[in-house]
C-alpha cells in the first residue's frame, strides 16, 4: 500500500511542471558551481601540489556541491511537500484516502517516500557529475559518500518538518511559506552558533551536516537526523487522525 | 426485513456534537443486502454528516457502526475494505487518467493484483466511461466526473456503497442513466444513498428515513412513504374560481391555498374526504370545477408535517 501511494505522488509530482522546474534549477545550480570549483581546482593544481597537506580533489571541486545542495534543500523542498497533504485536504480527496482501507500510517510514509525518492534523483544526478571527475583523476570515495548520506539525510529531515507543516494547513502556499520559514529559522540559527559549546548547535540540523561535510559519518548525527525525520512523521500521523475527531 | 437476508451495515445512536452545536442527534440505520436505503432532508439536516460517519471520515461523539459485523472503530481497515463511498464532491485527483485513478482505487481498495485491470474495465464499463478511459480527469464534463466517481466506489464489489447526493449536478439525462445504476448496485450489493429530492428516493429506494436537525424524524418502507404523501391533499382547478375567502367558508372542515389563478389547494383537516362537498359546492355556486386530483403533498409540506410532529 505505502508503493501504491508513493507511486501515486511521484506520478502527480511530476505531472506538474513544479517538480521538472526544481529537479532543473538545482542541478543546473550544483552544475554551474561544480565547473566552477573544478575550474578553480584546475587553476590551482601546480601551487597546490606544492603546498603540504593540501586539499585535495575531492575537496575542492566536489565537495562545495554539497554546501550548494543543502541551501538548494532548504529552498526547494518547501516547494514539493507543501501540496502533498493540504492539496488533498483543498481538493475534496482526503475523503478517499481515509475512507479506504489504508491506514493513515500508510498514507503518511507512502508520500514520505514519494519525497525520498525525488532526494534520491538529485543526489544521483550530483554522484554521476562527481564521477565523472574519475575519467581524469582519482576522488576520495569515501568522501563523497559520506556527503551524499549526509545530504540525503538532511533532505529527508526537511521532507519531513515540510510533510508535518503540510498537515497543519488547507492552502499548499501557506505550508510552502512556513516550511521555508523554519528552515531559514535552521539556517540563522546556524550562522549564529559561532561558538562550539553553544546549545544551537544541538538544534540546528545544518550544524550536524558539516561533519558529513568533513567526511564524517557520525552515528551521533545519523541518529539525530532519523529521529527528527520519525518525530516529525509521527507528528503528521497523529495530527490527520486528530482531525478525523475533530474534523 | 426477514432476518435470512445480511445484515451488511449497522449504525447504532450514531452522534456528533461540534461544541454545542449538534450535527447529528442518535441516528441509527439498518442496512440488509439487495436494499437500498435513501436518507432524505434539507440541506443541513446531517446527511452527509451521518455519512462521513458511517465511512470512518468523521468519528462519532456517541454510537457505533459496524459493517458486516466488524466494528469500524475496532477493526477500521476491514470494515473499510468492505465499503464503497462517493462524497458530496467527488475524491478525483484531476491530474490523473480515469483507468490510472480507477487502477489506484482498486489496488488501494485490496484488489487483487491480477484483477486489478478486469475490475477497471468492469466498473468503466458499468459506468459508461470506457470511451474515456484514456482522458484526463480534469478535462471531463461534470457528468462524466461523476461517474468515475461511482466507479471508484464500486471497483471493489464492496458490501455497502454510501453514495452522498450522486446525481447532483447532472443533466436530466445522466440523472436517468445514474438511477437505474444505482437500482443495478442494490440489487447486488446494499446501497445508502442520499439526497435532497423526495422524487428519486421514492424512484430508487425500498426504504427511507427523512433527517432533520440531525434527528431521524421519519424512518418506513417506501410505501409509508408514499402513504404519508397521498394524505388528504386534493387540488381543484376552477374555471369561475371563488376567492380564498369564499371558499374555504365554503368548506369549513379544510384548510384552504392559493396554488395559483383559480387551482387551489385543498387540506382535509378531519378524516373525512371532501371531494363530494367541493363538487357540490361547485355545482351550487357555479365555479365550473375542470380539474380534481389528489395532491401529493410537496417536499416542504413533508417536512412542515414530520416537524411539527417530531416537535
Amino acid at each position: 500500500m505505502i508503493f501504491t501511494i508513493a507511486h501515486k505522488e511521484l506520478k502527480s509530482m511530476f505531472s506538474s511542471p513544479l517538480a521538472w522546474v526544481v529537479l532543473a534549477f538545482v542541478q543546473g545550480v550544483i552544475a554551474y558551481v561544480f565547473i566552477g570549483s573544478l575550474n578553480g581546482f584546475l587553476i590551482a593544481q601546480a601551487q597546490l601540489a606544492r603546498t603540504p597537506n593540501a586539499a585535495g580533489l575531492t575537496e575542492i571541486a566536489i565537495v562545495p556541491m554539497f554546501g550548494v545542495g543543502q541551501m538548494l534543500l532548504l529552498m526547494s523542498i518547501p516547494l514539493l511537500t507543501m501540496r502533498l497533504i493540504s492539496e488533498e485536504k483543498r481538493n475534496q480527496t482526503m475523503a478517499f484516502l481515509i475512507s479506504a482501507p489504508i491506514s493513515m500510517t500508510q498514507i503518511i510514509v507512502g508520500k514520505f517516500l514519494a519525497m525520498a525518492t525525488f532526494l534520491f534523483l538529485i543526489l544521483l544526478l550530483i554522484a554521476c557529475m562527481a564521477l565523472s571527475v574519475t575519467a581524469g583523476g582519482t576522488i576520495d570515495s569515501g568522501l563523497l559518500i559520506a556527503n551524499l548520506i549526509g545530504l540525503f539525510l538532511l533532505g529527508i529531515s526537511f521532507a519531513a518538518i515540510g510533510i508535518y507543516i503540510s498537515c497543519l494547513t488547507t492552502h499548499p502556499v501557506v505550508a510552502a511559506i512556513l516550511s521555508l520559514a523554519v528552515f531559514l529559522g535552521l539556517w540563522i540559527i546556524n550562522l549564529a552558533s559561532s561558538n562550539p559549546e553553544s546549545w544551537l548547535n544541538v538544534v540546528s540540523l545544518l550544524k550536524r551536516f558539516e561533519g558529513f561535510m568533513n567526511g564524517f559519518v557520525g552515528i551521533a548525527d545519523v541518529a539525530y537526523f532519523l529521529v527528527i525525520t520519525c518525530f516529525f512523521l509521527v507528528l503528521s500521523i497523529r495530527r490527520l487522525d486528530s482531525e478525523r475527531l475533530r474534523a | 426485513m426477514t432476518s435470512s437476508q445480511a445484515l451488511t451495515l449497522s449504525a447504532s445512536g450514531l452522534t456528533r456534537k461540534y461544541g454545542n452545536n449538534i450535527a447529528a442527534k442518535n441516528v441509527s440505520i439498518d442496512l440488509y443486502k439487495g436494499q437500498i436505503v435513501g436518507l432524505l432532508g434539507p440541506n443541513g439536516a446531517g446527511k452527509s454528516t451521518t455519512m462521513k460517519m458511517i465511512t470512518g471520515n468523521l468519528a462519532p461523539s456517541e454510537g457505533g457502526v459496524q459493517i458486516c459485523g466488524i466494528d469500524l472503530i475496532e477493526k477500521p481497515l476491514d470494515a473499510k475494505a468492505k465499503i464503497g463511498y462517493l462524497p458530496e464532491i467527488p475524491p478525483l485527483y484531476k491530474e490523473l487518467r480515469v483507468d490510472e485513478y480507477l487502477t489506484l482505487a482498486a489496488r488501494l481498495h485490496r484488489v487483487a493484483s491480477k484483477k486489478v485491470s478486469e475490475a477497471v474495465n468492469k466498473a468503466e464499463e458499468r459506468v459508461g466511461v470506457t470511451h474515456m478511459r484514456r482522458r484526463l480527469i480534469g478535462s471531463l464534463s461534470k457528468g462524466y466526473q461523476q461517474r468515475v466517481g461511482i466507479a471508484q466506489a464500486i471497483i471493489h464489489e464492496p458490501e455497502v456503497i454510501i453514495l452522498d447526493e450522486p446525481t447532483v449536478g447532472l443533466d436530466p439525462n445522466q440523472i436517468l442513466e445514474i438511477r437505474d445504476l444505482i437500482r443495478q448496485l442494490g440489487n447486488e450489493h446494499s446501497v445508502i444513498l442520499s439526497t435532497h429530492i423526495l422524487q428519486e428516493v421514492e424512484a430508487i429506494c425500498d426504504r427511507v428515513q427523512i433527517l432533520h436537525h440531525g434527528s431521524v424524524v421519519f424512518n418506513d418502507a417506501i410505501s409509508g412513504l408514499r402513504q404519508f404523501r397521498a394524505g388528504k391533499t386534493i387540488q381543484a382547478g376552477f374555471r369561475t374560481p371563488p376567492d380564498l375567502v369564499e371558499l374555504q367558508t365554503a368548506l369549513p372542515d379544510t384548510v384552504c391555498s392559493i396554488v395559483r389563478n383559480g387551482v387551489f389547494r385543498i387540506q382535509a383537516s378531519s378524516s373525512e374526504d371532501p371531494t363530494s362537498t367541493i363538487v357540490r359546492k361547485s355545482v351550487e355556486c357555479s365555479w365550473n370545477l375542470y380539474e380534481l386530483s389528489g395532491a401529493q403533498a410537496s417536499v416542504e409540506e413533508v417536512f412542515a408535517e414530520l416537524t411539527k410532529q417530531s416537535s
